[in-house]
């Protein structure tokens, strides 16, 4: 294998604001390559958010590195887009959607005729082409969610972060941006990390899954997903693999959050 | 990109909210009476109430408003009327005072509202800047400036960039950091920013700011013509009154009501484009549309 994508080595976080440091991410190393889908798991509050900022150059690591295509990532890196956790509140109030998703695009250079073409191309893949001179707060709150990851499509990344994109909205539309998250990464062939407290959409979504410990974090266990190329909510869901996988994270999850913070440590019950 | 369109929901054009109520004719019928309603009836009773009065400092409305003409707009030629020589000067003044405390309000705004250190080292100075009332600045700068139209320009200026500037810095420091993150992020360079997302997010704020400093800029306009002045609308006012030309001076004050009466609506309709935005957004925040 060539060199890897993103490279974390022995990262570590330790907020200091006002009153006593909060140590978020104690020791994190891991890998990802180039055009792979990895999805975070861990427990609330375990550092997925601090992890994802880390990793898009958004917030300087206390110790340790991160590296992107062999260069140091000490701000957001060229090449990278980031989904963030609210993703309501990210887009611009004052710009339609087609602008929203075309202002990173104005700012990177792209040339007029080119940027439209990415809008509408982009639009189109996330089912939006015809609110395009509607604004974001016109739209439901799944329909926002699409236009940040069109956005973040439009650009046309090496990396796309993305945190805990579809906590808010519903099951149904859920389903529908799994399978188009799904569907940009092998049509634009991007390497994406993938952060979700849902243990069903980590298996779903990634080809690994990496389950970290509660605060201070560590790496519990990165978990191979043998699911093949194609999923299908319901074929996939109703694998076997599928399931000893779930109960596998899930059993890894519950263990994390009553404070394990080695695989060595933990009780399996449901070994399988 | 076609495995995506393949899956893409198609919930899209169903889930759009109305953006603005439509506008009927007897809606805007309705705004233009609320709109001229109060005044008019303010004006009738000031007709009735002074239509027989002998007071020579409180003049009948009628004849106020017959002086009007003459009084403003009589003389050799138009050049020769004192709208033209009183009228005009001032508000050049006024305009030109004003753009320069919107410049310079908005531009430094900007920098100390983005600057943190810059911000935290200004915020003391800036309070005691704008505690001070404008109109005690004019004896002061008098000093400095002398009584030309350099020193009644700079009033204004230092007048109304306050409410400018503290409004820009707040409208600044208020963007959600969500929107900072995601500038940040796509990389936005400096000016991207700047013109990007500090300007259009603090664009509220800033039009609070700039219609304050519209208000406190005519008064200063006016103030400022009271010292040692030649010229304006000011002096004419204070020059009636020692002559006694009390209808005349009345007319002044009209004259001058008029005259906040356009700018105001100058300052809404230049606005208006800006902040559309902002009331469809204000208006789905409340959960309705
Ligand atoms: N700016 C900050 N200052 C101090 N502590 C912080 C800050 N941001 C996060 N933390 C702390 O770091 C820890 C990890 O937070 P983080 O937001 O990364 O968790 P998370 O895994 O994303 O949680 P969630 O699943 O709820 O989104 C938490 O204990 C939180 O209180
Ligand atoms: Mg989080």
């Amino acid at each position: 294998m060539s060199s890897p994508m993103l490279d974390v080595r022995a990262l570590n976080k330790v907020y200091a604001g006002r009153g006593d440091p909060v140590e978020a991410i104690a020791d994190l190393s891991f890998q990802v390559s180039d055009g792979e889908l990895v999805c975070v798991v861990g427990p609330s509050g375990a550092g997925k958010t601090t992890l994802l900022r880390c990793l898009a150059g958004l917030l300087p690591a206390t110790s340790g590195d991160v590296a992107l295509a062999g260069e140091p990532v000490t701000g957001p890196p060229q090449g990278m887009a980031v989904v963030l956790q609210e993703y309501g509140r990210s887009l611009f109030p004052w710009m339609t959607v087609a602008q929203n998703v075309e202002l990173p695009l104005k700012e990177k250079g792209v040339a007029r005729g080119e940027r439209s073409r990415l809008v509408g191309e982009a639009l189109e893949a996330v089912g939006l082409a015809d609110v395009g001179r509607s604004y974001p707060w016109q739209l439901s709150g799944g329909m926002q969610q699409r236009v940040a990851i069109a956005r973040a499509a439009a650009y046309e990344p090496q990396v796309l972060l993305m945190d805990e994109p579809f906590a808010a909205v519903d099951a149904q539309t859920r389903f529908e941006l799994e399978d188009l998250v799904r569907a940009l990464w092998k049509g634009l062939g991007v390497t994406v990390v993938f952060v979700t407290h849902d243990i069903d959409e980590a298996i779903y979504l990634g080809e690994r899954v990496l389950v970290l410990s509660a605060r201070p974090t560590v790496l519990l266990e990165d978990v191979r997903v043998d699911l093949g190329a194609e999923r299908d909510q319901l074929e996939t869901r109703g694998a076997p693999e599928f399931a000893r996988l779930r109960t596998h994270v899930y059993e890894l999850v519950q263990q994390a959050k009553l404070g394990v913070r080695s695989l060595a440590d933990a009780r399996l019950t449901h070994a399988g | 990109m076609t495995a995506a369109q393949a899956t893409a929901p198609a919930t899209a054009q169903a889930a759009t909210r109305q953006a603005t109520p439509r506008r009927t004719a007897w809606g805007v019928v309705r705004s233009v009476l609320y709109a001229v309603g109060l005044p008019l009836v303010l004006l009738a009773a000031w007709w009735v109430a002074t239509a027989d009065s002998e007071s020579p400092f409180n003049p009948p409305l009628s004849e106020i408003l017959a002086t009007f003409g003459p009084t403003w707009f009589s003389g050799d030629s138009f050049a020769d009327t004192r709208f033209v020589q009183d009228v005009l000067p001032s508000l050049g003044r006024l305009l030109v005072g004003y753009a320069i405390a919107l410049v310079l309000g908005i531009g430094l705004g900007v920098l100390i509202g983005a600057v943190r250190p810059l911000r935290e080292l200004a915020e003391p100075v800036l309070e005691f800047f704008r505690a001070i009332p404008p109109p005690v600045m004019v004896p002061v700068l008098m000093l400095f400036l002398g009584v030309g139209t350099s020193m009644r320009v700079f009033v204004i200026a230092t007048g109304a960039l306050w409410p400018i500037l503290l409004n820009t810095v707040e409208g600044v420091r208020g963007l959600d950091p969500v929107l900072k993150d995601t500038a940040r992020a796509f990389r936005f360079g400096r000016w991207g920013r700047v013109r990007r997302l500090m300007l259009p997010g603090a664009s509220p704020q800033i039009v609070t700011g700039a219609r304050q400093a519209l208000s406190i800029a005519i008064i200063l306009m006016v103030i400022s013509e009271m010292f040692a002045a030649r010229d304006g609308l000011g002096f004419s006012v204070v020059q009636f009154q020692r002559s006694f030309a009390v209808p005349e001076m009345w007319s002044g004050v009209i004259m001058l009501g008029l005259l906040g009466v356009l700018l105001s609506f100058v300052f809404r309709v230049a606005t208006a484009a800006v902040l559309a935005w902002y009331h469809g957004y204000l208006r789905s925040q409340r959960g309705g549309a």
